[in-house]
């Protein structure tokens, strides 16, 4: 994950796993390619063709709610996004996006506008806005989830360390 | 010290003591994926260069969600989990069986244990006190390969359900008022635990729509301790010897309780496009009903079709409406099949459907056109479930679902009822 820095594009609370990864796509289940292509398409039309490497998706509350689709996260990551960011998340998207790779940042996300530029320094646990001139500090993962993203997942984290590493 | 149900579960699987926040890595007695969480399962177990299970009596893979299948591609899906659960000799249970976790129920999940399955709707074991949690396809793969998992202790909320069940409400109206009032996320990673007379005196197949529909508030499992209902239920299946009594300790410590008196409850309904957009039937005004869906893991089973039948027999759908109705499990198919209650949908003018996941995940048999409303037994009615982001999805129980039906618009069935016979 090089880019760490990008624009906000924002979402409303309770953007389901139906908006990201809807069911009507479901013979893409196993194409990178045109999964990314309809990343949240439901959600907000314009997001996929013109989301960049870097960038971040910034949603207020319970994002992700509904189905154990890891896709979901995946698209996440085939977007190359730089984090996720939400005011909370539904609890099997944020494993999944772990799971996957891509960091998923609880903080609270009211003062981020779409389009603000943001960057993140995951280690120091903070996240800059430079459009607005201000930082945001979240708290860090639970022990296991910070080690499986720094592992680059938990295929990798397996292969890594045999087991969990809690 | 006094523990929840789910804190005593996880405390039996890990032999200790847990307190909430807590992270622990814990034995999983049963972990099952299906035909969609089932092909990335099984790529990234190839992945970290699985050779075989470990302890293959453990994992399960279902066919439910295309049942049967309707594109080539899923039909090389299914052949892949086929092949794959041939080879490595674990159960499988293939097209026609029924949705994952209703057959579970019926047939392998036990009081008392720890199950992850590659589905959100998984935590419809906690029916039987089982600590049945939804993860994704990666997670699953893993917790196949090591027989283990990692979990974060959940805080607990307990709903204690009392007061006298009012004629024409049944415990889909209670969950979508608990769900109504706490939020789409007002139980994200906790447990709900189910408790009170109400719950005491419901049989199993109703008491498993609440935790069912715990992932529709955010939770991580819902929970209903163990009891004779669950004795006689486990019998009625051949399995009277998995019973093991659980409940929560006397004192236990709960992040929040919530006390819900039925008594004044009316038939509820769950609007587009989220669950907690609860309205009594009263409150909810005009809306013409094009589809009914009758099924899924939340009500698609044999009492549940007893409901609709009940309000269906001698009467005929109305004009424009299309009744659709699909078992959870073969069981059931094959039980109402005996006791005529197709003959009641298909007299009534509505078809049904091979057992397994149907129109619910929005891929097959029963897809809505724009513009157009369901009124269904599912659990989910967010935007673009049943195959249209264009068309509206309202949740209520069998009994108003068939109302609906009848009607052709959504209605009281108290009402429908009375002058319907």
């Amino acid at each position: 994950m090089a880019a760490k820095r990008g624009r906000a594009w924002t979402f409303p609370a309770n953007v389901s796993t139906d908006l990201i990864f809807p069911g009507r796509y479901v013979e893409f289940l196993s194409d990178n390619a045109k999964l990314r292509s309809i990343t949240l398409c439901d959600a907000r039309e314009e997001f996929a063709p013109n989301v960049k490497p870097g960038d971040f998706v910034v949603a207020d509350d319970n994002f992700g709610m509904g189905s154990s689709r890891e896709q979901a996260a995946l698209m996440m990551k085939l977007c190359g996004l730089s984090a996720v960011v939400a005011k909370s998340f539904a609890r099997i998207f944020f494993r999944n996006c772990i799971n996957v790779g891509v960091p998923a940042i609880e903080l609270d996300t009211s003062d981020i506008q779409d389009g603000d530029e943001l960057e993140v320094q995951l280690e120091a646990g903070r996240l800059i806005n430079h459009t607005r001139g201000r930082t945001y500090e979240f708290p860090p993962l639970p022990s296991v989830m910070t080690r499986i993203l720094e592992d680059g997942g938990l295929v990798a984290h397996i292969k890594k360390h045999g087991d969990f590493v809690v | 010290m006094a523990q929840t149900l789910a804190e005593k579960i996880i405390a039996s699987h890990v032999g200790k003591e847990v307190r909430p926040g807590e992270l622990v890595l814990t034995e999983v007695d049963l972990i099952y994926a299906h035909d969609l969480s089932g092909p990335l399962a099984i790529s990234q177990l190839e992945a970290i260069g699985f050779k075989g299970f470990k302890r293959p009596e453990r994992i399960v893979f279902f066919l439910d969600h295309a049942s049967p299948v309707s594109t080539r591609q899923a039909a090389n899906d299914h052949k892949r989990i086929r092949e794959f659960a041939g080879e490595h000799e674990v159960r499988f249970y293939d097209v026609g069986n029924g949705v994952s976790h209703q057959v579970a129920v019926e047939e392998l999940v036990k009081p008392g244990q720890i199950v992850v399955g590659g589905d959100s709707h998984t935590c419809h074991g906690g029916a039987l006190a089982a600590f049945a949690t939804g993860m994704g396809s990666t997670d699953v793969a893993m917790t196949m390969y090591l027989g283990r998992t990692w979990l974060r202790v959940p805080p607990s909320q307990r709903f204690f359900l009392h007061g006298t069940t009012p004629a024409g409400v049944y415990p889909k109206d209670m969950m979508l008022h608990i769900i109504g009032k706490i939020s789409v996320s007002g139980a994200t990673y906790k447990a709900m635990e189910f408790v009170g007379p109400v719950i005491d005196q419901m049989p199993m197949y109703h008491r498993m729509v609440f935790p069912n529909m715990a992932v529709e508030a955010g939770a991580k499992v819902g929970l209903v301790p163990s009891d004779e209902q669950t004795k006689l239920y486990l019998a009625e299946h051949g399995r009277a010897g998995d019973y093991t009594p659980w409940a929560a300790d006397p004192g236990a410590q709960y992040q929040e309780e919530y006390d819900i008196d039925v008594s004044r409850l009316e038939p509820q309904i769950a609007c587009p496009h989220n669950v907690d957009n609860v309205k009594p039937v009263s409150e909810v005004g005009y809306v013409q009903v094009h589809q009914v869906y009758l099924g899924t893991c939340t009500n698609g089973r044999l009492e549940d079709f007893r409901e609709a039948a009940a309000v269906l027999k001698g009467h005929k759908v109305a004009r424009g409406v299309r009744l659709v109705a699909t078992p959870a499990s073969r069981d059931v198919y094959m039980k109402a099949a005996r006791e005529g209650i197709w003959d009641i949908i298909l007299e009534a003018g509505g078809l049904v459907n091979s057992p397994g996941c149907g129109a619910c995940p929005g891929v097959q048999t029963g897809i809505l056109a724009d513009d157009e409303n369901c009124l269904s037994t599912l659990n989910r009615n967010f935007k673009g479930r049943m195959g249209n982001p264009k068309a509206n999805i309202y949740l209520a129980s069998p009994a108003t679902c068939a109302a609906g039906a009848l009607a052709g618009e959504i209605v009281d069935v108290r009402k429908q009822v009375k002058h319907g016979r």
